[in-house]
């Protein structure tokens, strides 16, 4: 469990993280999503006791992290810059990283087969792809076993193939029963790991809600050159719908009653289709009203 | 898996294992052998093979084994790269923010890395003082100039010489946590060390000697001297000096690595 409390960040006069509160929960994955320059890394570093916090506090199991007795069998964390030295192998750098906290040396061939850096886990890690790289962070954060796992993009620079693998792993992970807190620019990505999202812009906490509350419900979207008829119809039917230019969109049904609906009054469709709203629209539509609040609010 | 506390013994291991994996330390520590021996040699036969030429005064003053530890001094440049790459290249390569997150305690880290350095440090220095030690008093004795290591003063001489090169990687060390850019740390060492006595050169002779004697370089090598000269402190209290010197470096270090963002 992380929990933050009026977490605040500021770099020589900018403000990253504007009194940020949020708590990540053991047993789902939670996506922290915002667009790039957001505070999303600097949450993490936080977090981590990398960076000191202006204001407030965060806590890792109830301890700030420079407190903890095994940090690495607490949490394991893949960072989003590189943070390896490149003349030392991945066996070498996981060799030590274990020595530090007293974790078994086994678990380092462990972790190497986990992620599949087995076969070159001998070689200087500056030889190794983006893909690679990322692999040997992410065997470093699970070295120790830890119940808290972060990730920060960890998409970055992985193979289609590689996206699969992580994406399961942190859901394997979550389904375990622990904290998983995974940062993101790609909603795309968030919508198909996370169940749990917090949003994050210019340093403020936007939403901190479940995947499926944060998106809207589908509709059927209907068009038609008698609008008026198939309003006054689904009106009706008591139906739920708004206009949006020319069409109608219609909550809580499917095209087929929208369809059927319009069969049944005589009024020609000329298009019904269901839409699925994606977790880009639902974060665009956020962001905007927060702009709006901004520029409003003064 | 057995729980054991992440503390300082850990912190150690952690640096020994990380010291001894990348290639830049077995580099350095070679190069300051070589170095320290082979100018050490050099400038002994240099000076051997015109003894004859020299007055009676320079053959007065002549020390043997301050002469025959010059090599070290250049040993100096190299064993102060390692100290300054141990923390540098830590924020070089972003490293330091996995070695933080394993150890999160910063003086804690910061600590280990000097102790561990300085085991190194200290074994280079001792194998390289007395390296070269022998090696000049080998040819020195071409001319029946050499001292021997039972000669008064000459073990505390030699032995200084190793923790002379010691106190030159933790003040390096120092500086790497400070500046934290290699380029830029290597050259406030060897800036202080090499360029810092030019001031004394052009300051009034009577108070410019005695500026000279407490500057870094020539406190620190006070040590290697075994007659009592114009242009030093007596070795021990010149050692002393320069021990503060490092001190007050790392001090700053260790506030600075504590506050700072990584």
């Amino acid at each position: 469990m992380i929990s933050a409390a009026g977490l605040t960040k500021v770099y020589g006069g900018r403000t990253a993280l504007d009194h940020a509160d949020f708590t990540v929960r053991p047993g789902v994955v939670t996506g922290f999503l915002g667009p790039n320059g957001a505070g999303k890394s600097t949450a993490m570093r936080l977090i981590l006791d990398l960076d000191r916090a202006t204001a407030g506090s965060v806590t890792v199991n109830g301890r700030r992290y420079r407190d903890l007795p095994v940090p690495l069998r607490e949490v394991g964390a893949l960072l989003e810059a590189k943070a390896w030295h490149g003349g030392r192998s991945a066996h070498d750098h996981l060799r030590f990283l274990a020595r530090t906290n007293g974790i078994p040396k086994r678990r380092v061939r462990e972790v190497l087969d986990i992620v599949g850096l087995h076969d070159v886990a001998g070689k200087r890690a500056k030889s190794y792809s983006l893909g690679m790289g990322q692999r040997l962070g992410i065997a470093a954060a699970l070295l120790g076993d830890p119940a808290i796992l972060m990730f920060d993009e960890p998409v970055n620079g992985l193979d289609p193939e590689g996206i699969l693998w992580i994406r399961r792993l942190m859901q394997s992970l979550a389904a375990e029963g622990r904290t998983v807190f995974v940062s993101s620019h790609l909603m795309a990505e968030m919508a198909l790991t996370a169940g749990h999202l917090i949003v994050i812009g210019r340093g403020r906490i936007l939403a901190d809600t479940p995947m499926a509350d944060f998106i809207p419900a589908s509709h059927v979207r209907v068009r038609s050159p008698d609008l008026a008829a198939l309003v006054r119809a689904v009106a009706a039917e008591d139906w739920r719908a708004r206009p949006a230019d020319d069409a109608l969109l219609v909550y809580g049904v499917t095209p087929a009653d929208v369809g059927d609906l319009a069969y049944r009054n005589g009024i020609r469709v000329h298009e019904l289709s269901p839409v699925h709203p994606s977790l880009e629209e639902a974060f665009m539509r956020l962001t905007a009203d927060s702009v709006e609040y901004h520029g409003g609010g003064g | 898996m057995t729980l054991r506390r992440a503390g300082f013994a850990g912190a150690v291991a952690g640096e020994w294992i990380k010291i001894w994996t990348v290639r830049s330390t077995w580099w350095s520590m070679f190069a300051t052998v070589v170095v320290t021996v082979g100018l050490s040699s050099l400038l002994t036969l240099a000076y051997t093979l015109s003894y004859d030429r020299l007055g009676f005064r320079a053959r007065l003053a002549f020390d043997p084994v301050a002469y025959g530890l010059a090599g070290l001094n250049f040993g100096v440049i190299t064993l102060g790269v390692l100290g300054v790459l141990v923390v540098s290249t830590e924020f070089s390569s972003g490293l330091v923010r996995t070695s933080l997150s394993a150890v999160p305690r910063r003086s804690r880290l910061l600590a280990a890395k000097a102790v561990v350095l300085a085991a190194v440090a200290l074994a280079v220095g001792l194998i390289s003082s007395f390296a070269a030690f022998f090696a000049s008093q080998a040819v020195f004795s071409m001319r029946r100039l050499g001292a021997g290591i039972g000669d008064p003063e000459v073990l505390r001489a030699v032995t200084g010489g190793g923790l002379y090169l010691t106190l030159i990687a933790l003040i390096s060390l120092g500086a790497g946590a400070i500046v934290r850019h290699t380029a830029g740390a290597i050259t406030s060492v060897l800036g202080v060390l090499f360029v810092a006595p030019i001031f004394g050169v052009f300051l009034p002779e009577d108070w410019g000697r005695t500026v000279q004697k407490f500057l870094p370089p020539a406190a620190g090598s006070a040590i290697l001297t075994t007659r009592e000269t114009p242009v030093t402190l007596p070795p021990w209290q010149g050692f002393g000096v320069f021990a503060g010197y490092t001190a007050l470096v790392l001090v700053v270090a260790f506030v600075l690595f504590r506050r700072r963002d990584v």
